[in-house]
């Protein structure tokens, strides 16, 4: 199995040494014909605005039919952005695999970036992270979060799940196939879990 | 400062990477970059070709040009202060900028100190020319490293240098032992906790950026290939013949840094880059990357 990292722009490589660090085998994908090589796809943080710029149209028609078709994806933070149906604060344009809505930039700018170091799961999550067996989870009720000039999601779908919450806002959502966090499991101790769940659905 | 603090600083500068940041100096220029893709614009009163055009004392830009530009653009906005003028800093960091270049394209205030960049919240970036120069900049807090190049010439030699230089430093610490690598700090004028780390890493602590004389694709994908994990352009975008289709190809420059032939394709049917500035021909006094320790 090999999971893929959408390496345009941003934290890629943070996703693949985490990803690496749980055994994965890891491509970073930049074109159609790598996307095709890979079995799931992490989504980093970045620039949103940029990673659409540099995402050419035959390759989105691509993603969004295999991501359609039950492909794994993790998105964080910029990630989540793109799969939005919606986004806000400023509109853009976005790929509809996720139904949420989201709000970019939604805590402020980068000095109002935060550490949440107790995001807690909910009972959906807690039953997700019990599919991962004991040794993989160091807590069963919280993870640390980065948030770094992150979006909130201001509404989900009813198929999508609520796996854990900052201050009453879902932070980590999953709809089938697709795991979505708007903070940055990648550079967070101990939130090995995100990726975790992402490399079991592979 | 908290642990959570860097990480928080360094984090952004991670989100930057595989990206272009560019200078842009009014709300007008800082569309034409957010649609282009850059991850972050920096708000200048004038690109550095002018400073250096114009002569006299470079300073942080008008809060309004700052402000304006922040109101335009959803891509974080960085902004310069001078070398050591930690008051322009407490400046940017109220206004809210998500990143500070504590600049030698603008005249330095203090010819000792740099700021202290512990004493904020908002992160830094800094130039270097060397290993040396980026730890002492480390050991001050800065979240990020660019070289300095040297700024407004469209001309990349510079970069390049400043580039290699800390790369085969970082190889050369690599293979040192420990009773050699006291040696190495002591040359380095950098702390030995940092150089050990470096030594283990093979890398600098915080991500390595390029700047200074970027004018062309080419130049972008050739710092990239270098080691650089972003690129700043500076005069090159809105001092030549074609700022929208140019910062495009850039942009896409820096993605496919490593595929000759996505790097012919953006190359293609760009009109004239800015002109650039023979080395020989600037004095001593004269060149910006001298500013600084």
């Amino acid at each position: 199995m090999k999971a893929g990292v959408l390496a345009l722009q941003g934290d890629f490589e943070a996703h693949a040494k985490r990803l690496r660090g749980l055994g994965a085998a890891v491509i970073y994908v930049k074109k159609l014909s790598e996307l095709s090589a890979v079995d799931g796809l992490a989504l980093p943080g970045g620039e949103s605005t940029a990673m659409l710029k540099l995402l050419e149209p035959n390759f989105i028609e691509a993603l969004i039919e295999r991501g359609r078709a039950g492909m794994p994806i993790l998105a964080t933070c910029a990630g989540v952005i793109l799969l939005a149906r919606k986004v806000t604060n400023p509109a853009q344009r976005s790929l509809d695999l996720l139904d949420i809505d989201v709000e970019r930039n939604a805590y402020g700018r980068q000095v109002d970036s935060f550490v949440d170091g107790t995001i807690k799961f909910t009972m959906a999550g807690k039953s997700a992270l019990d599919s991962l067996g004991q040794g993989a989870v160091p807590s069963r009720d919280s993870i640390e979060g980065v948030f770094i000039r992150a979006p909130r999601i201001i509404r989900t779908g009813p198929e999508v799940e609520v796996l854990a919450e900052h201050a009453g806002a879902p932070v980590l959502v999953r709809s089938k196939n697709i795991l979505a966090a708007t903070f940055h499991p990648e550079l967070s101790f101990g939130a090995e879990s995100v990726h975790q769940l992402f490399i079991n659905s592979l | 400062m908290t642990n959570n603090e860097i990480r928080l600083k360094t984090g952004l500068a991670e989100m930057l990477k595989g990206g272009v940041i560019m200078d842009v100096v009014n709300p007008e220029q800082a569309r034409i970059a957010e649609d282009a893709g850059a991850v972050a614009v920096m708000a200048l009163e004038r690109v550095p070709a002018d400073i250096r055009r114009d002569g006299g004392v470079a300073r942080m830009a008008s809060v309004e040009i700052i402000e304006g530009i922040m109101k335009v653009v959803s891509i974080p906005v960085m902004a310069k202060c001078r070398i050591g003028h930690f008051v322009e800093a407490q400046i940017l960091e109220s206004l809210g900028v998500d990143f500070i270049d504590e600049s030698e394209v603008l005249t330095p205030a203090d010819e000792r100190y740099h700021v202290n960049k512990f004493d904020f919240k908002v992160p830094f970036v800094c130039g270097a020319r060397d290993l040396g120069e980026a730890l002492r900049r480390i050991s001050e807090g800065a979240a990020m490293m660019r070289t300095k190049g040297e700024a407004g010439t469209g001309n990349i030699v510079e970069a390049v240098r400043h580039m290699r230089a800390m790369t085969s430093e970082i190889k050369r610490l690599s293979a040192l032992g420990e009773e050699e690598l006291v040696n190495a700090a002591k040359e380095l004028g950098a702390s030995l906790e940092l150089v050990r780390l470096v030594a283990k890493d093979g890398r600098l602590p915080v991500p390595n950026f390029a700047a200074g004389g970027v004018a062309t694709p080419a130049d972008a994908a050739l710092m990239m290939q270098l080691g650089a994990e972003s690129v700043f352009v500076g005069s090159g975008i809105f001092k030549s013949e074609d700022p929208a289709s140019r910062a495009k190809a850039v942009v896409k420059a820096v993605t496919h840094y490593n595929d000759p032939e996505i790097l012919r394709e953006v190359s293609r049917g760009l009109l004239n880059a800015m002109p650039g500035i023979e080395m020989q021909t600037i004095p001593a006094e004269q060149r910006l990357a001298q500013r600084g320790w």
